[in-house]
């Protein structure tokens, strides 16, 4: 037998097992992975701590005014300070959401289709995804006065001019790049073969995207869809142009209510949080909380969704 | 070479394929028999996948496809002008390498293709006789309402051959159904083939040259020869026959080689 020290082949002495594989807390490496630890732990708490934060002082501020009343009464008048309620504004913000919708999914959704299943890669596709891209990018407020010129301005909705109607548009301009982006990526998840499985017994492109493709990719398109409805609630310069204010309940005379001035609780939150009356104050901090949790709720829905599809 | 076959359901009459500039097989004649099994078999990469798409247009979903010559179908040019891909599809199925299930239930994964081919029938009955003719009815009978998923790697594909049976094509084609199947399921698919025969034509790719002995009356066998002026290797028909004399009395050297296994 050769020990270490005298084997020629032996090109490293190894210290005695016994000290040598204990974990040393002091050596400097771990004493440099535990802090980077930290620091990025500390990293990421600081992250998620404006919504921690934003959550609770809105909560705090506008908390006072969180009743049922609030659903169903209108804002005081300046200077009084009953009723306490913003019924018009979550009304108004689920109708321009809404519409925004009803516009942004089927020509997302479609725009989506045709970018996956049919345009694919030629140049033309290529371009309008890098136009896409590039009205993600946007700001907001551009989308709104675009908005106001061609629609407002020119009063081309039934002679209306600030309505809902112009807002949701406006809002829908906002959507088309989420869900158009979410569905061409969501489509592209999609393998090759189960298109092919419905075109080898005889299916239609129409049929395989319709029936097999779709369907496949049903919870990444909603998963973009609700994520883009939850952005768009949120925007107030776009409806400063297009949907206006309105104290008062939703016209319904006024085509359902669409082709009138509407109160929604972003622009609620601008224009009652500058006011120099502690209820209208205290109002804009409750929308900003229902805001909030409204957009929390979205997005807690898109990740069921997800996950929905990953079972 | 090539045996004279009276019943032909499919023949290639001169059919060159390229995939853009890349030349993939070129020359091949051959005629497809009637309710027989015909195996494609050889190296990889000597066109049997391709030739077995152009039979039911499966190579129309590749951009950089073309073709050269003809496939007749009962003598009408598959690729004619006028011809719609979508009802050659109907006429000549197709099960693939992978088990490609919808993520749909078992029921509806045989009921689909049927509906919209516009069966009116009982569907509860045709799906029955589909997976029974698959051989697959006794281990999912029980579970028709869940996801196709849901099965093993081996009934999966024997789902997607009820599913192409659902369909009552003419003509069954193969892309080696068992490449990713373990014995026993191959063995079942192989029974499953044996039974088809009666009532279909089946044209199948496999690498597993037993395979071959096992289920087919024909066997082709593709070799690929660097040709001058093509980048790579190009494919060709070497030799086509009976599946007893390709395997026991092969007129080439090459195809000798390949079935006693000294290549490929």
């Amino acid at each position: 037998m050769t020990s270490n020290a005298t084997n020629p082949m032996a090109t490293t002495c190894y210290p005695p097992a016994a000290s040598g594989l204990t974990y040393n807390p002091y050596a400097p490496r771990n004493v440099w992975n535990r802090a980077m630890n930290l620091l990025a732990a500390l990293f990421a708490t600081i992250a998620v701590l404006p919504l921690v934060v934003v959550t609770l002082y809105v909560l705090y501020k506008g908390g006072g005014a969180i009743t049922p009343a609030i659903f169903t009464e209108l804002p005081p008048a300046p200077g009084l300070s009953e009723p306490m309620g913003m019924g018009n504004a979550i009304i108004g913000t689920a109708m321009v959401t809404g519409g925004a919708a009803l516009v942004a999914i089927p020509v997302g959704v479609g725009g989506g289709i045709y970018l996956a299943e049919v345009a694919r890669k030629g140049w033309f596709a290529q371009s309008i995804r890098f136009g896409v891209n590039v009205l993600a990018g946007v700001p907001s407020i551009i989308c709104g006065l675009f908005i106001y010129a061609l629609v407002v301005n020119t009063r081309i909705l039934w002679g209306e001019s600030f309505s809902a109607l112009a807002g949701s548009l406006a809002l829908a301009v906002l959507m088309l790049p989420t869900i158009v982006k979410t569905t061409d990526e969501g489509l592209k998840l999609v393998p090759q073969e189960l298109r092919m499985g419905a075109l080898g017994i005889g299916a239609s492109r129409f049929v395989t995207i319709t029936r097999v493709v779709l369907p496949a990719a049903v919870s990444p398109i909603a998963t973009g869809v609700v994520l883009g409805i939850a952005r768009a609630a949120g925007e107030t310069a776009p409806l400063i142009f297009t949907a206006l204010f309105s104290p008062f309940w939703p016209d319904w005379a006024s085509g359902w209510g669409l082709l009138a001035p509407t109160a929604t609780l972003s622009v609620q939150i601008y224009n009652f949080g500058i006011m120099p009356f502690e209820p209208q104050v205290q109002l804009a901090w409750a929308a900003s909380f229902i805001l909030v949790v409204m957009i929390l709720a979205a997005n807690l829905l898109a990740r069921w969704l997800a996950h929905f599809s990953a079972s | 070479m090539t045996p004279s076959i009276a019943d032909a359901i499919i023949s290639c009459d001169n059919v060159t394929v390229n995939y853009g500039a890349f030349a993939a097989v070129r020359n091949i004649f051959l005629d497809i028999p009637r309710h027989k099994v015909t195996a494609f078999i050889g190296p990889s990469g000597c066109g049997k996948s391709t030739v077995l798409r152009c039979f039911n247009r499966m190579n129309d979903l590749i951009e950089s496809f073309s073709m050269k010559g003809k496939v007749l179908f009962h003598g009408q040019d598959l690729y004619g002008p006028r011809v719609d891909p979508v009802e050659v599809r109907r006429r000549i199925g197709m099960v693939f390498q992978k088990p490609n299930p919808f993520p749909k239930t078992i029921y509806e994964n045989i009921a689909f293709g049927a509906r919209i081919n516009g069966f009116k029938g009982d569907m509860d009955e045709l799906v029955e006789t589909s997976l029974r003719r698959a051989a697959v009815w006794d281990e999912c009978k029980d579970k028709l309402q869940e996801s196709g998923l849901s099965l093993s790697g081996g009934q999966q594909q024997r789902l997607c051959i009820a599913r192409a049976i659902a369909v009552e094509p003419e003509v069954i084609l193969m892309d080696e159904p068992c490449s990713a199947l373990d014995p026993i399921s191959t063995l079942k698919v192989e029974e499953t083939l044996h039974a088809l025969k009666k009532n279909f034509t089946i044209v199948i790719v496999t690498h597993n040259m037993q395979q071959a002995v096992r289920v087919s009356d024909m066997t082709a066998f593709y070799n690929a020869v660097d040709m001058e002026g093509s980048d790579g290797m190009v494919g060709y028909l070497a030799e086509y026959n009976e599946t007893r004399e390709i395997f026991n009395n092969p007129k080439s050297k090459d195809t000798e080689e390949y079935v006693t296994g000294r290549f490929g």
